[in-house]
Protein backbone atom coordinates (compact mmCIF):
# COMPACT_ATOMS: atom_id res chain seq x y z
CA UNK A 1 0.00 0.00 0.00
CA UNK A 2 1.31 3.61 -0.67
CA UNK A 3 2.06 5.96 2.44
CA UNK A 4 0.16 8.32 1.62
CA UNK A 5 -2.76 5.53 0.92
CA UNK A 6 -2.13 4.19 4.60
CA UNK A 7 -2.73 7.45 6.01
CA UNK A 8 -5.85 8.09 4.42
CA UNK A 9 -7.41 5.08 5.21
CA UNK A 10 -6.69 5.42 9.19
CA UNK A 11 -7.86 9.13 9.29
CA UNK A 12 -11.07 7.93 7.04
CA UNK A 13 -11.53 5.94 10.71
CA UNK A 14 -11.56 8.93 12.81
CA UNK A 15 -14.76 10.02 11.21
CA UNK A 16 -17.96 9.86 12.60
CA UNK A 17 -21.87 10.39 11.37
CA UNK A 18 -23.14 14.12 11.00
CA UNK A 19 -19.31 15.22 11.91
CA UNK A 20 -18.27 18.43 9.72
CA UNK A 21 -14.82 18.32 8.30
CA UNK A 22 -12.56 20.35 6.37
CA UNK A 23 -10.00 18.63 4.65
CA UNK A 24 -6.58 20.54 3.57
CA UNK A 25 -5.06 20.24 0.06
CA UNK A 26 -2.37 16.77 -0.48
CA UNK A 27 -3.11 13.55 1.78
CA UNK A 28 -5.72 15.24 3.64
CA UNK A 29 -7.80 15.54 0.62
CA UNK A 30 -7.36 12.02 0.07
CA UNK A 31 -9.20 11.12 3.33
CA UNK A 32 -12.38 11.14 1.49
CA UNK A 33 -12.20 8.51 -0.64
CA UNK A 34 -11.76 6.04 1.86
CA UNK A 35 -15.19 6.84 4.34
CA UNK A 36 -16.90 3.74 5.32
CA UNK A 37 -20.39 2.43 3.45
CA UNK A 38 -22.87 4.72 4.80
CA UNK A 39 -21.08 6.91 6.84
CA UNK A 40 -22.69 10.65 6.52
CA UNK A 41 -20.04 13.14 7.11
CA UNK A 42 -20.69 16.74 5.71
CA UNK A 43 -17.10 18.62 4.32
CA UNK A 44 -16.41 21.98 3.85
CA UNK A 45 -14.59 23.98 1.65
CA UNK A 46 -13.34 27.23 3.62
CA UNK A 47 -14.19 29.11 0.01
CA UNK A 48 -17.63 29.09 1.22
CA UNK A 49 -19.27 25.70 0.42
CA UNK A 50 -20.81 22.61 2.81
CA UNK A 51 -21.40 19.36 1.02
CA UNK A 52 -18.92 19.16 -1.59
CA UNK A 53 -18.60 16.41 -3.41
CA UNK A 54 -16.83 14.24 -5.40
CA UNK A 55 -14.52 16.11 -8.45
CA UNK A 56 -17.67 16.69 -11.18
CA UNK A 57 -17.26 14.02 -14.73
CA UNK A 58 -15.48 15.53 -17.26
CA UNK A 59 -17.55 18.62 -19.29
CA UNK A 60 -19.33 18.49 -16.08
CA UNK A 61 -17.60 21.13 -14.16
CA UNK A 62 -19.31 24.19 -12.67
CA UNK A 63 -17.21 26.95 -13.88
CA UNK A 64 -18.32 28.55 -9.90
CA UNK A 65 -18.06 25.38 -8.00
CA UNK A 66 -14.53 25.07 -6.76
CA UNK A 67 -13.02 23.51 -3.87
CA UNK A 68 -10.27 25.60 -1.75
CA UNK A 69 -7.28 24.58 -4.04
CA UNK A 70 -9.70 26.13 -6.99
CA UNK A 71 -10.10 22.93 -8.35
CA UNK A 72 -13.91 21.85 -9.53
CA UNK A 73 -16.19 20.08 -7.28
CA UNK A 74 -19.62 18.94 -7.03
CA UNK A 75 -22.53 20.28 -4.00
CA UNK A 76 -24.42 16.94 -2.62
CA UNK A 77 -28.10 17.33 -1.94
CA UNK A 78 -28.43 19.59 0.79
CA UNK A 79 -25.38 21.73 0.37
CA UNK A 80 -25.29 25.10 1.64
CA UNK A 81 -22.62 28.28 0.05
CA UNK A 82 -22.08 30.77 1.89
CA UNK A 83 -19.81 33.94 2.29
CA UNK A 84 -15.76 33.98 3.50
CA UNK A 85 -17.18 35.68 6.40
CA UNK A 86 -19.35 33.03 7.36
CA UNK A 87 -16.74 30.13 6.24
CA UNK A 88 -14.02 31.35 8.90
CA UNK A 89 -16.40 31.68 11.37
CA UNK A 90 -17.71 28.13 11.22
CA UNK A 91 -13.62 27.73 12.10
CA UNK A 92 -12.92 30.03 14.03
CA UNK A 93 -16.47 29.55 16.16
CA UNK A 94 -15.52 26.04 16.45
CA UNK A 95 -18.25 25.07 14.15
CA UNK A 96 -16.25 22.52 12.54
CA UNK A 97 -15.55 19.39 14.16
CA UNK A 98 -12.42 18.05 12.53
CA UNK A 99 -9.46 19.44 10.16
CA UNK A 100 -7.18 16.93 8.26
CA UNK A 101 -3.96 19.06 7.71
CA UNK A 102 -0.67 18.46 5.99
CA UNK A 103 2.39 19.14 7.53
CA UNK A 104 6.12 20.43 7.30
CA UNK A 105 6.86 19.99 10.73
CA UNK A 106 5.37 19.25 13.97
CA UNK A 107 7.16 19.99 17.18
CA UNK A 108 7.15 17.74 20.43
CA UNK A 109 4.39 19.78 22.05
CA UNK A 110 2.49 19.36 19.33
CA UNK A 111 2.63 22.72 17.43
CA UNK A 112 2.52 22.45 13.51
CA UNK A 113 4.65 24.05 10.90
CA UNK A 114 3.09 24.04 7.52
CA UNK A 115 3.09 27.15 5.68
CA UNK A 116 6.09 28.93 4.54
CA UNK A 117 9.82 27.92 4.22
CA UNK A 118 11.59 30.94 4.59
CA UNK A 119 13.31 32.47 1.33
CA UNK A 120 11.95 29.30 -0.53
CA UNK A 121 8.57 28.53 -0.10
CA UNK A 122 6.09 31.72 0.50
CA UNK A 123 2.78 30.40 -0.43
CA UNK A 124 0.96 32.17 2.12
CA UNK A 125 -0.93 30.10 5.33
CA UNK A 126 -4.11 30.63 3.23
CA UNK A 127 -6.95 29.34 6.01
CA UNK A 128 -4.35 27.18 7.66
CA UNK A 129 -3.55 29.19 11.26
CA UNK A 130 -7.48 29.67 11.16
CA UNK A 131 -8.54 26.24 11.37
CA UNK A 132 -5.73 25.11 13.47
CA UNK A 133 -6.36 27.72 16.00
CA UNK A 134 -10.52 27.11 15.79
CA UNK A 135 -10.96 23.58 14.61
CA UNK A 136 -12.12 21.36 17.64
CA UNK A 137 -9.75 18.81 16.69
CA UNK A 138 -6.71 19.00 14.17
CA UNK A 139 -5.25 16.04 12.61
CA UNK A 140 -2.19 16.20 10.88
CA UNK A 141 -1.54 14.09 7.50
CA UNK A 142 2.21 13.79 6.57
CA UNK A 143 4.75 11.36 5.35
CA UNK A 144 6.85 10.57 9.05
CA UNK A 145 10.46 11.62 7.12
CA UNK A 146 11.51 13.96 4.93
CA UNK A 147 14.27 12.58 2.47
CA UNK A 148 15.32 10.26 5.37
CA UNK A 149 15.32 13.04 8.01
CA UNK A 150 12.55 13.29 10.88
CA UNK A 151 9.23 15.93 10.41
CA UNK A 152 9.05 15.19 14.10
CA UNK A 153 11.20 16.91 15.62
CA UNK A 154 12.39 18.55 19.05
CA UNK A 155 11.28 22.46 18.10
CA UNK A 156 9.98 23.29 14.65
CA UNK A 157 12.90 25.10 12.68
CA UNK A 158 9.98 26.47 9.81
CA UNK A 159 7.69 29.58 11.36
CA UNK A 160 4.78 27.84 13.20
CA UNK A 161 0.97 28.19 11.95
CA UNK A 162 -0.58 28.20 15.82
CA UNK A 163 0.75 27.50 19.11
CA UNK A 164 -2.05 25.67 19.58
CA UNK A 165 -1.01 22.16 19.59
CA UNK A 166 -2.68 19.39 17.20
CA UNK A 167 -4.32 16.42 18.41
CA UNK A 168 -3.17 13.84 16.42
CA UNK A 169 -0.26 13.20 13.84
CA UNK A 170 -0.93 9.70 11.42
CA UNK A 171 1.73 8.84 9.31
CA UNK A 172 2.60 5.60 7.22
CA UNK A 173 4.37 4.46 10.48
CA UNK A 174 2.51 5.30 13.30
CA UNK A 175 0.11 7.41 15.38
CA UNK A 176 0.99 9.87 17.40
CA UNK A 177 -1.63 11.60 19.92
CA UNK A 178 -0.58 15.22 22.13
CA UNK A 179 -1.52 15.17 25.59
CA UNK A 180 -0.42 17.55 27.95
CA UNK A 181 2.62 18.56 26.15
CA UNK A 182 3.84 15.48 25.15
CA UNK A 183 3.98 12.72 22.02
CA UNK A 184 2.53 9.71 22.98
CA UNK A 185 2.62 6.63 20.29
CA UNK A 186 -0.57 5.08 19.89
CA UNK A 187 -0.27 2.52 17.35
CA UNK A 188 2.38 1.28 14.54
CA UNK A 189 1.99 0.21 11.17
CA UNK A 190 1.67 -3.39 9.88
CA UNK A 191 5.75 -4.52 9.64
CA UNK A 192 6.76 -1.23 11.55
CA UNK A 193 8.16 -2.08 15.26
CA UNK A 194 8.21 0.75 17.83
CA UNK A 195 11.94 0.88 17.46
CA UNK A 196 11.36 1.79 13.97
CA UNK A 197 9.11 4.76 14.80
CA UNK A 198 11.66 6.08 17.80
CA UNK A 199 14.45 5.80 15.82
CA UNK A 200 12.65 8.08 12.98
CA UNK A 201 11.46 10.41 14.94
CA UNK A 202 12.93 13.43 15.97
CA UNK A 203 11.40 14.34 19.29
CA UNK A 204 11.19 12.39 22.73
CA UNK A 205 8.19 9.77 22.40
CA UNK A 206 6.02 8.22 25.25
CA UNK A 207 5.27 5.02 24.34
CA UNK A 208 1.91 3.94 25.85
CA UNK A 209 1.22 1.22 27.45
CA UNK A 210 -0.81 -0.69 25.48
CA UNK A 211 0.75 -0.01 21.67
CA UNK A 212 -1.56 -1.62 18.95
CA UNK A 213 -1.26 -2.21 15.56
CA UNK A 214 -2.97 0.33 12.98
CA UNK A 215 -6.39 -0.94 11.65
CA UNK A 216 -6.49 -0.49 8.01
CA UNK B 1 -13.04 56.56 -12.70
CA UNK B 2 -9.88 54.63 -11.02
CA UNK B 3 -6.56 56.32 -10.53
CA UNK B 4 -3.18 55.19 -10.59
CA UNK B 5 -1.96 54.76 -7.03
CA UNK B 6 -5.80 53.03 -5.84
CA UNK B 7 -6.59 50.96 -3.62
CA UNK B 8 -8.60 48.30 -4.81
CA UNK B 9 -10.43 45.77 -2.91
CA UNK B 10 -11.01 42.31 -5.73
CA UNK B 11 -13.54 39.62 -4.89
CA UNK B 12 -12.91 36.43 -5.71
CA UNK B 13 -11.18 33.04 -5.11
CA UNK B 14 -8.55 31.33 -7.28
CA UNK B 15 -10.36 34.22 -9.57
CA UNK B 16 -13.74 32.50 -9.13
CA UNK B 17 -16.05 35.46 -8.57
CA UNK B 18 -13.51 38.00 -9.79
CA UNK B 19 -14.75 40.67 -12.28
CA UNK B 20 -12.79 39.86 -15.17
CA UNK B 21 -14.06 42.74 -17.76
CA UNK B 22 -13.37 44.90 -14.56
CA UNK B 23 -9.48 43.40 -14.51
CA UNK B 24 -9.26 43.69 -18.23
CA UNK B 25 -10.01 47.26 -18.71
CA UNK B 26 -7.26 48.10 -15.99
CA UNK B 27 -4.64 45.97 -17.51
CA UNK B 28 -5.72 47.75 -20.99
CA UNK B 29 -5.41 51.23 -19.71
CA UNK B 30 -2.23 50.57 -17.76
CA UNK B 31 -3.21 52.07 -14.31
CA UNK B 32 0.01 51.46 -12.28
CA UNK B 33 0.89 51.48 -8.63
CA UNK B 34 -2.10 49.77 -7.70
CA UNK B 35 -3.13 48.07 -3.88
CA UNK B 36 -4.54 45.21 -4.51
CA UNK B 37 -6.52 43.42 -0.87
CA UNK B 38 -7.87 39.82 -2.11
CA UNK B 39 -7.90 36.54 -0.83
CA UNK B 40 -5.21 35.56 -3.11
CA UNK B 41 -3.21 36.67 -6.46
CA UNK B 42 -4.85 33.64 -8.63
CA UNK B 43 -2.78 32.64 -11.39
CA UNK B 44 -1.34 33.65 -14.77
CA UNK B 45 -3.13 34.57 -17.24
CA UNK B 46 -6.61 34.75 -14.51
CA UNK B 47 -8.41 37.36 -12.58
CA UNK B 48 -6.00 39.02 -10.50
CA UNK B 49 -2.51 36.96 -12.18
CA UNK B 50 -3.49 39.59 -14.68
CA UNK B 51 -2.15 42.76 -12.68
CA UNK B 52 0.43 41.09 -11.51
CA UNK B 53 1.85 39.82 -14.93
CA UNK B 54 1.32 43.21 -16.15
CA UNK B 55 3.76 44.82 -13.13
CA UNK B 56 0.53 47.30 -12.37
CA UNK B 57 0.58 46.26 -8.65
CA UNK B 58 2.73 47.69 -6.06
CA UNK B 59 1.29 46.03 -3.00
CA UNK B 60 -0.83 42.98 -2.20
CA UNK B 61 -2.85 42.13 1.17
CA UNK B 62 -3.68 38.80 0.82
CA UNK B 63 -3.64 35.38 2.37
CA UNK B 64 -1.99 32.98 -0.30
CA UNK B 65 -0.06 33.77 -3.20
CA UNK B 66 1.36 30.38 -3.82
CA UNK B 67 -0.45 29.33 -7.02
CA UNK B 68 1.21 32.63 -8.84
CA UNK B 69 4.36 31.80 -9.55
CA UNK B 70 4.93 35.48 -10.88
CA UNK B 71 3.68 36.96 -7.88
CA UNK B 72 6.13 35.07 -5.70
CA UNK B 73 8.83 36.11 -7.70
CA UNK B 74 8.23 39.53 -7.65
CA UNK B 75 7.57 39.37 -4.02
CA UNK B 76 11.75 37.49 -3.35
CA UNK B 77 12.73 40.48 -6.31
CA UNK B 78 11.43 43.02 -4.44
CA UNK B 79 8.98 44.51 -6.82
CA UNK B 80 5.81 43.72 -5.10
CA UNK B 81 5.27 44.47 -1.34
CA UNK B 82 3.71 41.42 0.09
CA UNK B 83 1.45 41.17 3.41
CA UNK B 84 -0.18 38.39 4.16
CA UNK B 85 -2.92 37.70 6.18
CA UNK B 86 -4.48 34.65 7.25
CA UNK B 87 -7.51 33.83 5.78
CA UNK B 88 -10.64 34.15 8.40
CA UNK B 89 -8.43 37.66 9.62
CA UNK B 90 -8.15 39.16 6.15
CA UNK B 91 -12.31 38.86 5.73
CA UNK B 92 -13.33 39.98 9.48
CA UNK B 93 -10.37 42.85 8.37
CA UNK B 94 -12.57 44.08 5.78
CA UNK B 95 -15.91 43.20 6.97
CA UNK B 96 -14.84 45.21 10.81
CA UNK B 97 -13.97 48.33 7.81
CA UNK B 98 -17.44 47.97 6.40
CA UNK B 99 -19.17 47.84 9.53
CA UNK B 100 -17.82 50.76 11.01
CA UNK B 101 -15.56 49.01 13.66
CA UNK B 102 -11.62 49.29 14.49
CA UNK B 103 -10.75 46.20 14.55
CA UNK B 104 -11.59 42.74 15.62
CA UNK B 105 -9.77 40.20 18.07
CA UNK B 106 -8.91 36.91 17.18
CA UNK B 107 -6.71 33.77 18.33
CA UNK B 108 -5.24 32.95 15.11
CA UNK B 109 -1.60 33.82 14.63
CA UNK B 110 -0.92 34.23 18.00
CA UNK B 111 2.52 33.46 18.72
CA UNK B 112 3.23 33.26 15.00
CA UNK B 113 5.00 35.68 12.37
CA UNK B 114 1.47 37.47 11.96
CA UNK B 115 1.31 38.86 15.39
CA UNK B 116 5.00 40.63 15.01
CA UNK B 117 4.02 43.99 15.66
CA UNK B 118 0.31 43.91 16.78
CA UNK B 119 -1.23 44.62 20.40
CA UNK B 120 -2.18 41.33 22.62
CA UNK B 121 -5.90 41.93 24.40
CA UNK B 122 -6.80 39.42 27.16
CA UNK B 123 -10.29 38.73 27.53
CA UNK B 124 -11.58 36.40 30.15
CA UNK B 125 -8.32 35.44 30.14
CA UNK B 126 -7.94 34.24 26.87
CA UNK B 127 -5.52 36.18 24.61
CA UNK B 128 -6.31 37.84 21.58
CA UNK B 129 -4.38 39.80 18.49
CA UNK B 130 -6.18 42.85 17.82
CA UNK B 131 -6.52 42.73 14.24
CA UNK B 132 -7.35 46.67 12.70
CA UNK B 133 -9.77 47.28 9.84
CA UNK B 134 -9.16 47.38 6.15
CA UNK B 135 -11.25 49.87 3.29
CA UNK B 136 -9.89 50.74 -0.12
CA UNK B 137 -10.56 53.45 -2.48
CA UNK B 138 -12.83 50.75 -4.96
CA UNK B 139 -14.15 47.61 -4.49
CA UNK B 140 -14.71 45.67 -7.59
CA UNK B 141 -17.61 42.82 -7.14
CA UNK B 142 -18.60 39.90 -9.70
CA UNK B 143 -22.63 39.07 -9.10
CA UNK B 144 -24.28 36.89 -10.73
CA UNK B 145 -27.60 38.60 -10.72
CA UNK B 146 -28.22 42.42 -10.67
CA UNK B 147 -31.21 44.49 -10.91
CA UNK B 148 -31.21 47.74 -12.37
CA UNK B 149 -31.44 49.42 -8.33
CA UNK B 150 -28.04 47.82 -7.98
CA UNK B 151 -28.95 44.72 -5.82
CA UNK B 152 -26.88 41.52 -6.14
CA UNK B 153 -27.12 38.29 -5.71
CA UNK B 154 -24.55 35.45 -6.05
CA UNK B 155 -23.84 32.08 -7.32
CA UNK B 156 -21.97 29.13 -5.38
CA UNK B 157 -18.70 29.77 -4.37
CA UNK B 158 -18.38 32.48 -6.27
CA UNK B 159 -19.73 34.48 -3.81
CA UNK B 160 -16.26 33.90 -1.45
CA UNK B 161 -15.54 37.82 -0.35
CA UNK B 162 -17.99 39.95 -3.00
CA UNK B 163 -20.56 40.81 -0.30
CA UNK B 164 -18.31 41.51 2.39
CA UNK B 165 -15.91 44.04 0.11
CA UNK B 166 -18.77 45.72 -1.49
CA UNK B 167 -19.57 47.18 2.92
CA UNK B 168 -15.87 48.30 2.68
CA UNK B 169 -15.08 51.14 -0.11
CA UNK B 170 -15.60 54.40 -1.34
CA UNK B 171 -16.82 53.32 -4.84
CA UNK B 172 -18.58 50.36 -5.29
CA UNK B 173 -18.32 48.62 -8.88
CA UNK B 174 -19.93 45.37 -9.67
CA UNK B 175 -19.86 43.46 -12.86
CA UNK B 176 -23.07 41.18 -12.98
CA UNK B 177 -23.43 37.72 -15.13
CA UNK B 178 -27.01 38.82 -15.67
CA UNK B 179 -28.97 42.18 -15.41
CA UNK B 180 -32.53 42.26 -14.42
CA UNK B 181 -35.62 44.29 -13.34
CA UNK B 182 -35.70 45.50 -10.37
CA UNK B 183 -38.26 43.04 -8.81
CA UNK B 184 -37.15 39.83 -10.45
CA UNK B 185 -34.54 39.29 -7.61
CA UNK B 186 -36.67 37.57 -4.32
CA UNK B 187 -35.42 40.31 -1.54
CA UNK B 188 -34.86 37.30 0.50
CA UNK B 189 -32.26 36.67 -2.24
CA UNK B 190 -30.55 39.85 -2.41
CA UNK B 191 -27.44 39.55 -0.94
CA UNK B 192 -25.76 43.08 -1.04
CA UNK B 193 -28.47 45.71 -1.02
CA UNK B 194 -28.91 48.04 -4.13
CA UNK B 195 -27.60 50.86 -2.35
CA UNK B 196 -24.01 49.92 -1.44
CA UNK B 197 -23.60 49.59 -5.11
CA UNK B 198 -21.99 52.75 -7.24
CA UNK B 199 -21.58 51.85 -11.03
CA UNK B 200 -23.20 48.07 -12.46
CA UNK B 201 -21.41 46.18 -15.56
CA UNK B 202 -23.18 43.82 -17.37
CA UNK B 203 -20.26 40.72 -18.53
Amino acid sequence: MEPQTIIARRIAKELSPGMLVNLGIGIPTLVANYLPEGLHVFFQSENGLIGTGAPPEEGMAHPMLTDAAGLPVTALPGASTFDSAMSFGLIRGGHVDLTVLGGLQVDEKGRLANWMIPNKMVPGMGGAMDLVSGAKRVIVAMLHTAKGAPKIIKSCTLPLTSERPVDLIVTEMAVIAFRGGRAILLETAPGVSIADVVSATGAELTVSGHVTEMAL
Amino acid sequence: MIPDGASLMIGGFMAVGTPERIIDEIVRQKKRGLTVIANDTAMPGKGIGKLIEAKLVRKVIASHIGLNPEAQRQMMAGELEVELVPQGTLVERIRAGGYGLGGILTQTGIGTLVEKGKQRITVEGKDYLLELFLRADFALIQAFLADYLGNLSYTLTARNFNPVMAMAAETVIACADHIVPAGVISPDHVMTPGPLVDCLIAN
